[in-house]
């Protein structure tokens, strides 16, 4: 078995561009600042390509893959 | 009904004088005692003597501070240990106080966590204006000969999330007071790769007794899994602030009392500090002060923070009062926080006016749930969790002023600092 991930925002860095919501919208949607907010718990194995996508489109590099729990 | 009050105890402020001056360093040691000298494997040495001890932080979190000072030993690099004396909260009296009445325990605690650790720099951080970064320069000057491991102080703005400790990592490598992204922890990797133990100064102190007297003497009050003194602010409208060395575990009740507090004119009380949790009274007057005591009522004990709300106050107007305050004190730097937390102190706001707006509960909880876990810090966590347990506890209040009644005020229990904006 795998091991699992989650999606990390780098709060500082982010600027709500929304880019990750357009790459990965099973993973993100946005406040009503335009801030993502990131689905719960692990990324599942199915979204993983699109995450990878959402963190290369991400124009400030806020977005990293790290062990989940 | 107002039992005896409990005897203040003398621990972690024994021998201090009630004036404020703080003692010398042949005065704490006269007190004391000497430090333990360093053994052949010292680091080995002091975290044997300190596992098992039940330590645990007095900053907030509540962490055991044994498994950080593991943590910086297993990565295997020399960092450093930061005391934190800059406590962000308003309300709470303690670590200044002992800090400015004796600066030596805590002294003494962060030199043994550095032997604990090997670390190669201690790192005092205290609020930049009063008199406490002069007090602590002096001690560190006082005992420069005889401390192991080279020690400073790190002055820093009087903000809230200063004392973050992440911000004072930051702080400590030459950057700003402001809280850091960091994917490990920072006893395994702080700023500049090192790791960093943040310890609160009160945490350290106990430290320091717990090393020099042994479990026993340490363990005879308290409860046995948390054993020795806690340091506790009680305020409340009607009483001047007080602190207070009491024994872990006493009944709320107790604290109060031992401040005069009339607890037949109570509604609730705030515990932990503003990131903490209101609980109902008189229900919670039995509640034990203690980290398992106040978990399991609902509660925090945090930075030792007792606030008592009387009646003829409102607990939706106090709470906005802090949630506007802790929302001017965020540090600007992540979006939902900087959104969230004045949208979520206006909608508190408007709920506590009497003369709510419709949706405006939703809209409270909605905003509780959206900035939670968004933050490099916990400030929009903490925040939101103040809310919540505002939202609990003053349930029946809920309903009156959604009906559009509220005539009484805030009271002065939080003492919310103004804030000129």
């Amino acid at each position: 078995m795998s091991k699992q991930l989650r999606l990390r925002v780098d709060w500082a860095a982010c600027d709500g561009h929304g880019l990750c919501e357009q790459w990965a919208p099973e993973l993100f949607t946005r406040d009503e600042w335009g801030f993502p907010v990131v689905a719960d718990g692990p990324v599942p194995d199915d979204a993983l390509e699109h995450a990878r996508a959402a963190i290369l489109a991400c124009p400030v590099l806020a977005l990293k893959l790290l062990p989940y729990g | 009904m107002t039992a005896a009050a409990p005897p203040t105890l003398h621990r972690l402020l024994a021998g201090t004088r009630p004036d404020g001056r703080p003692l010398s360093l042949i005065e704490h040691q006269n007190q004391h005692g000497v430090l333990p000298a360093p053994t052949r494997h010292d680091a080995q040495d002091l975290r044997d003597a300190l596992r098992g001890a039940g330590l645990r932080g007095r900053g907030g979190a509540g962490f055991p501070a044994v498994r950080k000072l593991a943590a910086a030993w297993e990565a295997g690099k020399r960092g450093l240990v930061i005391a934190n004396g800059a406590e962000g909260e308003p309300a709470s009296l303690k670590d200044r106080t002992l800090l400015g009445r004796n600066p030596h325990l805590v002294l003494d605690g962060a030199q043994l966590a550095a032997r604990a650790t090997r670390a190669r720099e201690v790192v005092v951080a205290v609020h930049e204006v009063g008199r406490l970064p002069v007090v602590v320069a002096d001690a560190i000057a006082e005992r420069r000969r005889s401390d192991v491991v080279p020690t400073r102080v790190l002055p820093v703005p009087a903000r809230y999330v200063a004392g973050e400790a992440s911000a004072l990592a930051r702080a400590a490598g030459g950057g700003p007071s402001l809280p850091a992204l960091h994917d490990e922890p920072l006893a395994v990797r702080g700023p500049n790769g090192r790791p960093t133990v943040v310890l609160n100064a009160e945490t350290l102190a106990g430290i320091a007794l717990y090393l020099r007297r042994g479990p026993q003497w340490y363990g005879e009050i308290g409860t046995p899994d948390e054993p020795g003194s806690v340091l506790v602010t009680v305020r409340s409208d009607r009483t001047p602030a007080l602190l207070l060395e009491l024994p872990i575990g006493i009944p709320l009740r107790a604290a109060l009392d031992a401040a005069t507090v009339d607890t037949d004119e109570l509604q609730a009380v705030l515990v932990g500090g503003y990131f903490g949790a209101w609980l109902a009274t008189p229900a919670a007057l039995s509640t034990p002060l203690s980290h398992a005591g106040l978990r399991q009522a609902g509660g925090v004990l945090g930075a030792g923070i007792v606030m008592a709300l009387s009646r003829d106050e409102c607990g939706l107007r106090a709470t906005a009062e802090a949630v506007r305050y802790l929302a001017n004190e965020s540090a600007q730097q992540c979006g939902p926080c900087l959104n969230g937390l004045p949208a979520m102190a206006t909608a508190l706001e408007n709920l506590a006016s009497g003369a709510p707006p419709e949706g405006t509960l939703e809209r409270v909880i909605a905003l509780c749930g959206l900035v939670t876990g968004r933050g490099l810090c916990h400030h929009p966590d903490g925040s939101a969790a103040l809310v919540r347990s505002a939202l609990m506890v003053f349930a029946e209040d809920v309903i009156v002023h959604l009906a559009g009644d509220c005539h009484r005020p805030a009271g002065k229990a939080l003492n919310v600092p103004v804030v000129a904006r």
